[in-house]
């Protein structure tokens, strides 16, 4: 396929191969309120692809139009129908196909259409696939690395065709660059989960604690790292209150003091309490400390520890304080 | 800031369905069908669907029709799940369900389901929880959700469930409030709204308001008027609404107006759009905010069109 030629950009008017047919303009009905007067060379390329697509004319220059009519509006999902019928009549190299979508995703890269052709590619070329595609979508990511389609895509990539390797690696290289991804801590609990040559999450888990830990201490206003650390005991409350590391984090976090942001501590204690959690008298004193609202547990039970932390809690997360209230009247069991 | 425009925001809305002749009408012409329903919900919310001429619209999306029963975004493309329910949700703005054959568009729809209860787009097998909601929403409306395996439907979108209580698009996919406006609203509509744990989803939803009082789809990401929709919609359904700061919320959509031309953007002072116009008012519409008609959070449609299918004769 020859891209210089579309760098010129000569309407299909002016060129010979084109003069057989009679573009069709858009149908806009009856009485079209006013007369369709967008940049001329939309409207041709698209009038002779109406004409091309009505006649299902599936040939070369069929498919050379759709590439064009796709450069104007990469979200025009009909022309993509139509590139598809074509490439299958005409039996083209699906490897080809893959640099062009490259091409045109660099900069439309959250338009559906071509995540999906690309898809469709991919699966049609099957293993040979995997380590052009992982290769793509972590280019895709280099640019956006929150980008929902690129990670979507790579989750059926590894599922599909495989290439697990070095997925946990990958993980690990876009937290270092920007912890606060929360696709990204995603695509490790998914690798965790589903990675044939990892052993599961209770192999992991020893490790992954570990590795969760030093993030949330690293930035404790961090929500991923916390809900990934709740997600490792997931079904195992009884592993997960009794996990020596995970009281420790909030106790250390809640005795630091200054301005280190509470909020997931406090709520990660308060989750732990619900779960049968006996707290220390160290993280007790901790929450204490915090608790300037003037409410006091009235004993030594779970309950009232678990009272003052929805009291503080009322107040360092204001915007929630309903969330907080509820869950104070929920500590009663 | 301080109010809604509404008047400013029907005059956009007529303004941009009548113009044909610009840039932006032209790239987005395949999407049409779409764009009607973000625009004529939003009309009808404001008390406003009379301005526009109903049997023009209608005779125009019976054009969009294809012989295998779905709609297309516009007259010459392709049929699609997402325009069918769009072109079925207008049709029901209208009260005009009647024009269609309801068995060639309900088994259009059927017709998409996979074998393991998903849902694909089209002929091409884009798989997505967005068209499970699609589905089992238009087929709701049609009253033909017998036509598909719901069992199935339903352990789909259970296995798109995360370990922090959302969904994603696939399984395994992080959970992200528009996916989860998705599966709750297709969980509430098939009665199946026990296999989300509320509290869990909940706080995961309300965890969204940030600072300036907008709402996220993803932790760690910018506040986004449409969030005000699937945000908002989710825990309507599962009955945490009250768990998010709604003055908050109420202030950061106003601001999001352009009160001199109408309509809403995604956030302050950026370029309006019809979709953003659509979530800022079916958002402010969920919060009751005065002058807005009551929105199904699942039908994505006002409730007196709702209880119009679902209540008379």
């Amino acid at each position: 396929m020859n891209w210089e030629d579309d760098e010129e950009k000569l309407p299909p008017s002016q060129r010979p191969e084109w003069s057989d047919v009679s573009p069709l303009p858009q149908d806009d009905g009856p009485n079209p309120v006013v007369p369709i007067a967008y940049k001329p060379e939309f409207a041709e390329t698209m009038d002779y692809f109406r004409a091309i697509y009505r006649a299902d004319e599936r040939s070369p220059r069929a498919l050379q139009l759709t590439h064009q009519a796709i450069l104007l509006n990469p979200g025009n999902y009909t022309v993509w129908h139509f590139r598809r019928l074509i490439l299958e009549t005409l039996n083209k190299d699906l490897h080809q196909e893959l640099d062009y979508v490259s091409r045109i995703a660099e900069k439309n890269s959250k338009n559906y259409q071509i995540w999906h052709h690309r898809l469709w590619v991919a699966e049609k070329l099957g293993l040979d696939a995997a380590d052009r595609e992982l290769k793509f979508t972590e280019k895709i990511l280099s640019g956006d690395a929150k980008n929902y389609h690129a990670w979507s895509h790579r989750q059926w990539v590894l599922q599909s065709l495989g290439g697990w390797d070095d997925e946990l690696e990958y993980c690990r290289q876009l937290l270092e660059e920007d912890i606060f991804n929360n696709s990204a801590w995603n695509q490790r609990y998914f690798v965790i989960m589903k990675s044939p040559l990892l052993g599961g999450l209770q192999a992991m888990r020893e490790s992954e604690v570990k590795y969760t830990v030093a993030a949330i201490l690293a930035n404790p206003e961090n929500e991923s790292p916390w809900r990934y650390l709740r997600g490792l005991y997931k079904d195992d409350p009884k592993s997960w209150i009794h996990d020596p590391q995970v009281s420790t984090v909030c106790l250390k976090l809640l005795s630091s003091g200054g301005t280190t942001n509470h909020v997931f501590a406090l709520s990660t204690v308060l989750d732990l309490l619900s779960h049968g959690f006996q707290p220390s008298q160290e993280l007790r004193e901790a929450v204490e400390a915090l608790n300037f609202t003037g409410s006091r547990p009235d004993s030594q039970e779970s309950i009232g520890l678990g009272n003052v932390v929805c009291s503080v809690l009322e107040h360092a997360d204001a915007m929630r304080v309903n969330y907080w209230r509820w869950r104070k009247s929920q500590l009663t069991m | 800031m301080g109010e809604l425009a509404a008047d400013k925001h029907v005059k956009y809305i007529l303004a941009v369905e009548k113009r044909k002749d610009n840039f932006e009408s032209a790239v987005l012409e395949h999407l049409r069908m779409n764009g009607a329903y973000w625009g004529l919900t939003t009309l009808d919310l404001l008390g406003k669907l009379d301005a526009v001429d109903s049997n023009e619209i209608i005779e125009w999306i019976l054009k969009c029709q294809h012989e295998s029963g779905g709609f297309a975004g516009n007259v010459g493309h392709d049929p699609h799940i997402l325009y069918t329910l769009s072109a079925i949700q207008v049709l029901a703005l209208f009260d005009k369900l009647n024009v269609l054959d309801v068995d060639k568009v309900s088994t259009y729809i059927a017709g998409l389901q996979n074998e393991d209860g998903s849902f694909s787009g089209d002929i091409w097998g884009e798989v997505d929880t967005r068209f499970s909601y699609i589905a089992i929403c238009g087929l709701s409306i049609l009253k033909c959700l017998d036509k598909i395996n719901v069992e199935r439907a339903v352990n789909y979108i259970i296995s798109c469930r995360n370990v922090d209580g959302g969904f994603g698009c696939t399984p395994g996919g992080e959970s992200h409030a528009g996916q989860i406006f998705c599966c709750v609203a297709a969980l509430a509509i098939t009665g199946a709204l026990h296999y989300v744990d509320k509290d869990l989803l909940g706080w995961w939803l309300c965890e969204r308001q940030v600072k300036s009082g907008g709402l996220n789809g993803r932790p760690e990401k910018l506040p986004d008027v449409c969030y005000s929709w699937w945000v908002l919609s989710s825990l309507t359904m599962i009955d945490r609404v009250h768990w998010i700061s709604k003055e908050k919320l109420i202030k950061f959509i106003l601001n999001c107006q352009d009160t001199e031309n109408g309509g809403i953007s995604d956030r302050p002072d950026d370029a309006v759009d019809i979709f953003h116009t659509y979530f800022g008012v079916a958002g402010l519409s969920l919060l009751e905010y005065p002058g807005v008609k009551a929105v199904d959070p699942a039908y994505a449609l006002p409730v007196d069109v709702v209880d119009r299918i679902f209540f008379s004769k």
